[in-house]
């Protein structure tokens, strides 16, 4: 059953019935489900890479019941198996494990890292962005500078640097990764919140008195919302790159946690005797990233063309 | 020209100095201290006394900014301190790795200019034929496919259909040129593939625009043959954007070369960063990283300036 109502109706502000006619909105699951038929329509390939991207966290969330053996168990029928065994579907690696089952567990960790990430990462980038471009004057001078020094180091060498410093672990991880994804962020939203500032309603706002956390919270705010979601699905594919470059160089999470990256250096240091090894985590990381990268452009496309070719 | 150049270097030297604090502050990141973490290392035990030798040497119990200028009073004279691990100063180590890094990413930088830029032409040039199709796969791909992934696909190739492992020795170009582009044409592909995809794309979408443009009609009504209009018209305008991103591929290609490096055993900057981290060489880790950006930002003052030599709308922007 479809649920309609017209946004005055329930506001009531303007108590005016004539606009039932003009702007009805389906809301609540009906308004999702629309959004999200419509969107899958508009962008197919968005669509599949929001699935795959769906799968991936409900296989990290489930990894304990999908996993046929534990991600340490060694006794799964022997070493350097093929893919096709009966226990074994992707085959098993150099201690025996099986690497169907690793590749399940290492889901957790790349999802965990990669969506914790980016969520604080661009989020304290929208918060910096906006406020250096309200702010304005010398601490957004200064802030720029400091954004413009951050983004003269490749971005794997910083996070090196920073592992180096803070020891391997999965949350220092998270924060090498935050301090790389904020400079860009706060670029982004700065330009946006900076020609938001110039706009009339901004001009409006301030006229009748309205504070500066106000015109923040209630302006700016929800302006850089689809940029702010569309940022965070683009990044999101990097993210996960670099948490799995860090685990493959041995430096992101410690060796005995099973992750894609460090599955495919245990393959790279077998590469002559068992080639799928690396094969199957290769293959699970590019299809993540290959998924999240459609999902992000799909998005950008629909809710903020202005970003186009950034 | 002149006041766009100058504004542009006056905020070289601020972000210099910046990037520069930024590595000495992570640095001071390491829980503890550097000679705790040497000292501890492996849950081995220390004295008090050898505790507080180790600080003495490495001068940890000055204050902040007096280790900060002397840091970088010996950086600007080339001087980075000595290697925790080789017990030497950290450049006599890094001279030999620098021009090996560097001369793999000048390699890659060549490969991806030389095959991408036509490629982005042609499937500009012809839209929805079956070459753009192929090179909007490619570039698909190519976008996705991580390099560390990449590097390890061609090795893997390499193992199982010829029989081939990276060679453990290493030539320098000048002994034996024949040698190292054979060591170093693999990995600098694999570091290539990547740009490969997005100069093509960059360039792609460039040329897409400059067909449309005024003066390319102008060119082919006056009667020039479609090569010189494509050529001498297009391809100039074409390649600025691939100028301007100029900066950001050579701070991936500096990025990608820790794990080229790592996974086809070529000595350079990368490798023994790596290795650094494992050694715990907090010297060698500070310098290579403050070196590595140095030269990034100084790569993108000189785009900058060369951009704003070729296009004359940059200067008034």
């Amino acid at each position: 059953m479809q649920v309609f109502r017209s946004d005055s109706a329930e506001t009531g502000e303007l108590g005016v019935d004539l606009a039932d006619q003009v702007r009805i909105k389906p809301t609540g699951i009906a308004a999702v489900v629309a959004g999200i038929m419509d969107f899958a329509r508009r962008k197919p390939m968005a669509f599949g890479g929001a699935l795959v991207l769906v799968a991936a966290i409900l296989v990290a969330i489930f990894a304990d019941a999908i996993a046929p053996h534990a991600a340490t168990d060694i006794g799964v029928g022997g070493k350097f198996l093929g893919p096709g065994g009966e226990d074994t579907l992707l085959g098993t690696d150099q201690l025996g494990r099986d690497i169907y089952s690793r590749l399940i567990f290492g889901a957790r960790i790349s999802m965990y890292v990669g969506i914790v990430s980016v969520l604080i990462g661009i989020t304290l980038g929208t918060l910096v962005g906006i406020a250096s471009a309200y702010i304005g004057g010398w601490s957004d001078i200064i802030l720029q500078r400091l954004i413009d020094a951050l983004m003269g180091f490749p971005p794997i060498i910083l996070a090196l640097g920073l592992m180096a410093a803070l020891g391997a672990s999965v949350n220092n991880v998270v924060i090498a990764l935050v301090v790389i994804l904020v400079p860009g962020a706060t670029r982004v939203i700065r330009s946006q919140a900076l020609s938001i500032k110039e706009l009339d309603y901004t001009l409006a706002a301030r006229s009748i008195g309205a504070s500066s956390l106000r015109i923040i919270f209630r302006h700016m705010l929800p302006n850089v919302a689809a940029t702010y979601i569309v940022l965070i699905t683009l990044t999101l594919g990097f993210a996960i790159v670099v948490e799995a470059a860090l685990s493959f160089l041995g430096v992101g999470i410690p060796p005995d946690v099973a992750t894609w990256g460090s599955m495919l250096e245990l393959g790279r240091e077998h590469i002559d005797k068992q080639g799928w090894m690396v094969v199957f985590p290769g293959a699970v990381i590019a299809l993540v990233v290959f998924a999240v990268n459609f999902l992000g452009d799909g998005l950008r496309d629909v809710m903020d063309p202005k970003l186009r070719g950034r | 020209m002149q006041q766009y150049a100058l504004k542009r270097i006056a905020l070289f030297f601020p972000t210099i100095v910046l990037v520069t604090i930024i590595v000495f502050v992570v640095m001071r990141l390491i829980p503890g201290d550097v000679c705790i973490a040497i000292l501890s290392d492996g849950e081995a035990t220390y004295t008090q006394a050898e505790l507080q030798e180790c600080r003495v040497e490495l001068d940890l119990n000055d204050p902040l900014f007096v280790q900060y200028f002397d840091w970088i009073g010996g950086a600007v004279q080339g001087d980075f301190g000595d290697s925790l691990w080789f017990k030497a100063p950290v450049m006599e180590e890094l001279a030999e790795r620098i021009p090996v890094t560097v001369e793999l990413t000048i390699l890659a930088m060549l490969i991806s200019v030389v095959f991408a830029v036509p490629l982005g032409i042609l499937s500009a040039l012809k839209p929805e034929s079956w070459i753009d199709y192929s090179a909007r796969v490619f570039t698909l791909a190519g976008i996705a496919m991580p390099t560390f992934l990449v590097a390890i696909l061609i090795v893997l190739g390499l193992v199982h259909i010829f029989d081939w492992l990276p060679a453990l020795g290493y030539q320098q170009i000048w002994d034996d040129p024949r040698a190292n582009l054979q060591q170093m044409i693999f990995p600098a592909l694999a570091l290539a593939f990547y740009e490969m995809a997005f100069i093509a794309r960059v360039t792609r979408s460039a040329m897409m625009e400059i067909i449309r443009e005024d003066y390319m009609r102008t060119a082919r009504s006056k009667g020039l043959s479609e090569s010189v209009v494509v050529f001498r018209h297009g391809l100039k305008n074409a390649l600025l954007p691939v100028l301007t991103t100029s900066g950001w591929i050579f701070a991936r290609l500096f990025g990608g070369t820790v794990i080229i490096e790592t996974i086809f055993l070529v000595p350079g900057m990368g490798r023994i960063l790596i290795e650094a981290i494992f050694q715990r060489d907090y010297t060698m880790i500070q310098a290579e990283i403050v070196i590595i950006a140095a030269f990034i930002v100084t790569i993108n003052l000189v785009v900058d300036l060369l951009y704003g030599m070729l296009d004359p709308r940059i200067r008034y922007a």
